[in-house]
């Protein structure tokens, strides 16, 4: 795994992660907790991921990225804000 | 989409959480809308929530495949209502506004058209009295998020013809939608047993039982609801509930139908739920 330089790299994605959720869900989550799974996360709560990450992150999560697989645990959600910001390194 | 030949939009009036949601059901089904308010701020705000909702239904898989999205026109003008191949209308649950709303609408479309009322609860035929061609009207009772519930309780009022429930069943099938028919009652079968339970919930946190967070854990973890009764309420918006539950209560006199006072008061403290940010529970980055 690669690391990157500056804000939102290591394990800081999912600790910024971590704790919107554990405020919005009131209870304690690991990073690879399966959140639909487990109850936790409802279809509808599924879309304020979406928009939480893009405001949070300024990412646009587009195409074949709005899938759930990508918001299914807190490491997945993580991984995909990395994507999309490699992605926009290299645009 | 071999059964549905009528040419022109699907016409949805009123831009609320209910005809913004069946405006995103059609357009993701690849079908032209048509989307009428009086109000061009709702309008804006519609649009946008219909950008967000074809997301959300693009990311839980429940749209038809291969189809782009239909081309969505908003208007405050009634006589973009010509030439639709169905209306919907969804403004909210009073019936003088709704029988307003449908004679207006029954005067601009053709005779062959369906005019559908969506309704959680308001019996079909009550509303088709005013109507020029009552044989026309008909009710679905679409549930909330609409586009992602595939399944559509479809009212048969007693003027309504075969005509109409054929069309109204083809058109659901070219929106993915599959519809269970009923014959009119208050409340149909959703709303008669669903609304006295939310009524229910809200009285047990009034009572201080439980808490609302307790309340829809018990009946998600034990009984098996996908969100909880109060979850339920919020997303139905707690307005629209009271108005619901008033309909009943008067029509049926019972008092389980009449609206607790837990939810009178959310409602006059403007928690209306999820469309407002906060009803039994809180919400802050929602569908706008």
């Amino acid at each position: 795994m690669t690391t990157h330089q500056g804000p939102g790299t290591d394990s800081a994605i999912e600790e910024t992660l971590k704790s919107y959720l554990v405020d919005r869900l009131k209870t304690e989550v690991t990073f690879d907790q399966d959140l639909f799974e487990s109850g936790l996360v409802s279809s509808m709560f599924a879309m304020e991921l979406v928009v939480h990450l893009e405001k949070t992150f300024e990412v646009s999560i587009v195409g074949n990225d709005l899938r759930l697989a990508n918001f299914r645990s807190i490491r997945s959600m993580a991984a995909l804000v990395r994507g999309l910001r490699d992605g926009d390194g290299r645009g | 989409m071999a059964a549905d030949c009528r040419p022109g939009p699907v016409a949805v009036l009123g831009a609320g959480v209910m005809g913004t949601a069946i405006a995103t059901t059609v357009l993701g089904s690849g079908l032209p809308v048509v989307l009428l308010d009086v109000g061009q701020a709702e309008l804006d705000r519609a649009e946008r929530t219909i950008e967000t909702q074809l997301r959300h239904a693009r990311m839980m898989d429940a749209l038809p495949s291969g189809r782009t999205p239909g081309r969505l026109v908003t208007t405050t003008s009634l006589s973009a209502l010509a030439g639709a191949r169905a209306v919907v209308e969804a403004v909210v649950e009073h019936q003088a506004t709704k029988v307003g709303v449908l004679v207006d609408a029954a005067g601009v479309i053709d005779a062959d058209t369906p005019l559908i009322s969506n309704t959680s609860g308001i019996p079909i035929d009550a509303l088709a009295d005013s109507l020029p061609r009552p044989q026309q009207l008909i009710g679905t009772h679409f549930m909330n998020p609409a586009y992602l519930i595939d399944l559509v309780e479809v009212i048969r009022g007693p003027r309504t013809d075969e005509a109409t429930v054929t069309a109204v069943t083809e058109l659901l099938a070219a929106l993915n939608r599959r519809a269970v028919v009923v014959r009119d009652s208050p409340g149909f079968v959703t709303s008669r047993l669903l609304h006295p339970m939310l009524n229910d919930a809200a009285r047990l946190v009034d009572e201080d039982v439980a808490t609302a967070q307790d309340v829809d854990r018990l009946m998600v973890g034990c009984l098996g609801h996908r969100t909880g009764p109060l979850r339920t309420a919020d997303l139905i918006g707690l307005d629209n509930l009271v108005d619901s539950l008033a309909a009943l209560y008067e029509r049926t006199g019972e008092q389980r139908y009449r609206p607790c006072e837990q939810l009178l008061a959310k409602v006059r403290d403007g928690d209306l739920g999820r469309k407002s940010g906060r009803g039994f529970h809180d919400y802050r980055e929602t569908l706008s």
